[in-house]
């Protein structure tokens, strides 16, 4: 699992209704989600983020709501990677579930600003700021969830029985 | 290494002697549900699974109470595509316009949950139904699609954070000033992933209202589930609701736990939440003069009978200020008829408030009392983050149905206390 694009930085506490305000959850059309996506905390995000871009954040990202909107609506707007120094359960267990990758580490954090260039290599477990040339380890998932993630999510798991 | 309440009943589901917490389990599920914006989300998961029959048809919950009574088109086809698909399943426990409520006030009441049952649902307050002793959690849409095809999810076992509770509150004082005192006191992720666990002499002083009130918003100190131990209060309230069995689970005396607190619910003042999290607490010492535009009183957290009733002794006989709209919205069809007869409404109305149908409605900004830039709402809702009721510049201040009910009269951030002297 490789990925490779900017940092758009955020701080704590980063709720599911900033992600996926609640008056768009009339539809579970991705693309529509997507282009809602983090409206009420970052006007400008559909304009800057490309695909491969990664979100990096603080304390008890995705915090809130149960909404699975909200790393749909991520994903879908070309997110490859979400960097954060903690998640709020319900969100971690959606991104693992539906395929969108995501790193704890207080350690990346610090060293990535806003706009920096990220590759990140999660097979080996190592995050590159080529920006500033510094390298991060972080600590792959439990083989469970590694399984889950590589069978391409939860629903593709169990159609394969993979989880056995 | 004992076990924690939790652990006990997340072993007991997963077919194991023991679990410790950071194992990762299967655990079979006595009920799996959804609303009418997570539903779809999973039905569309459900199909790719390709699964021909959901694994229960009892035990396959969804309640339409979000965008309920349908607010637009859109939301109209979610709610068809849900009734559709239960109609099609065979699914028992549909609950559509005339007979849902506000899913966690109604799974109780129609005895859907009973203690030791292990609860998951598309909806992040499922956490609520701890207080019957059961373990409960929200997840999401793919989670409730996999359990409604398998009858099973994954989860990582908790760790848990022990809260003894002694003593009684104090008049006007309830569950919400509880829960709001403890989220103040260790955060909005102080039980990050873990348990909350309630036990202690204090517990048999509070109502299995209060108690389902505070497991409500375990999820707002990010916990996985918030359990209270169950006492005689307990199995009277489950066995008056169904006659199905249920099992009683104690934690082990060597139980380990990462942190113990004592609270002494004698000391608990009435507390509010400031914009824009729930940790932001404060007591009325440090409440200066906040003038407000709208209260609602109800949603998942306090729209139980109890909070109506409490909402009404303090407005009765008064009328609420002029540039207030206060918004009450009873939490299922049962409690609305209860607060008919009892003359509660007849309160509401005289003094003022608007009474709405069952929904989930303005807690989440969805619908029946959306706020414009600049405007303050004194809510008993369980979120106050931007934009939570409506626009991005509007504030969310949290607060118990007695303090909304004071507050509707002053027109400001009120104490109860004050108010009945």
């Amino acid at each position: 699992m490789d990925f490779q694009g900017k940092a758009i930085k955020y701080g704590d506490n980063v709720d599911t209704d900033v992600i996926i305000p609640a008056r768009y959850l009339n539809t579970i059309d991705k693309k529509e989600l997507a282009s809602h996506c983090m409206e009420d905390i970052d006007k400008d995000f559909k304009g800057k983020v490309k695909t491969g871009d990664m979100i990096v954040a603080g304390y008890n990202f995705g915090c809130g709501s149960s909404r699975e909107h909200a790393p749909i609506a991520i994903k879908e707007s070309g997110i490859s990677l979400v960097i954060a120094r903690s998640f709020a359960r319900i969100f971690y267990r959606n991104s693992i579930n539906i395929g969108l990758a995501i790193v704890e580490s207080d350690e990346v954090v610090d060293g990535i600003v806003d706009g920096d260039e990220i590759k990140a290599d999660l097979t080996s477990g190592v995050i590159y700021n080529l920006t500033t040339g510094k390298q991060f380890s972080v600590t792959p998932f439990p083989e469970f969830i590694q399984k889950i993630i590589a069978n391409g999510g939860l629903v593709e798991s169990i159609k394969k029985g993979a989880l056995k | 290494m004992g076990m924690t309440m939790t652990q006990k009943i997340l072993a007991k589901h997963a077919g194991l002697e023991v679990v410790e917490s950071g194992q990762l389990i299967w655990v079979n599920v006595d009920r799996v549900l959804g609303n009418d914006i997570t539903s779809p989300v999973a039905i569309r998961e459900f199909e790719k699974i390709g699964a021909e029959e959901v694994f229960d048809k009892q035990k396959v919950t969804m309640v339409m109470d979000h965008f309920a009574p349908n607010k637009d088109i859109k939301a109209a086809v979610q709610c068809k595509m849900c009734r559709d698909f239960c109609e099609d399943k065979g699914v028992v426990n549909f609950f559509d316009v005339g007979r849902m409520g506000i899913e966690h006030a109604l799974l109780p009441e129609k005895g859907l949950v009973v203690c030791g049952d292990v609860v998951i649902g598309a909806d992040s307050h499922t956490c609520t139904y701890g207080a019957l002793g059961a373990f409960s959690t929200g997840s999401g849409s793919t989670d409730m699609a996999c359990a409604m095809a398998t009858g099973k999810a994954w989860f990582k076992v908790p760790s848990a954070i022990k809260f003894v509770l002694k003593g009684k509150l104090n008049k006007y004082v309830s569950g919400k000033d509880v829960i709001l005192h403890i989220i103040g006191k260790i955060g909005v992720d102080g039980a990050l992933y873990k348990s909350m666990e309630f036990v202690g002499e204090g517990v048999r002083s509070l109502s299995i209202f209060d108690r389902l009130t505070i497991s409500n918003m375990a999820i707002e100190a990010g916990a996985k589930n918030g359990i209270f131990e169950v006492d005689e209060q307990t199995e009277e309230y489950v066995k008056s609701r169904t006659d199905k069995p249920y099992t009683v689970y104690k934690a082990d005396a060597d139980a380990v736990y990462d942190e113990t607190y004592e609270i002494d619910l004698s000391q608990i003042k009435s507390t509010v939440a400031f914009p824009h999290l729930p940790e932001n607490t404060k007591t009325f010492d440090q409440i200066g003069d906040i003038k407000i535009d709208q209260v609602v009183i109800g949603s998942c957290t306090n729209g139980f009978y109890k909070d109506l009733e409490e909402a009404s002794s303090i407005l009765k006989g008064k009328k609420i200020a002029k540039n207030v709209r206060a918004i009450v919205i009873p939490a299922t069809q049962d409690i609305y008829l209860q607060a008919l007869e009892s003359g509660v409404l007849k309160t509401f109305i005289e003094s003022g408030c608007v009474v709405s149908t069952p929904t989930c409605g303005p807690c989440l900004g969805g619908h029946m009392g959306i706020l414009a830039a600049g405007e303050r709402a004194v809510a008993t809702t369980n979120r106050n983050f931007v934009g939570r009721m409506g626009d991005v510049k509007s504030e969310v201040y949290l607060a118990s149905p007695a303090v909304a009910a004071a507050s509707a009269i002053m027109g400001k951030i009120a104490d109860p206390n004050e108010i009945m002297g």
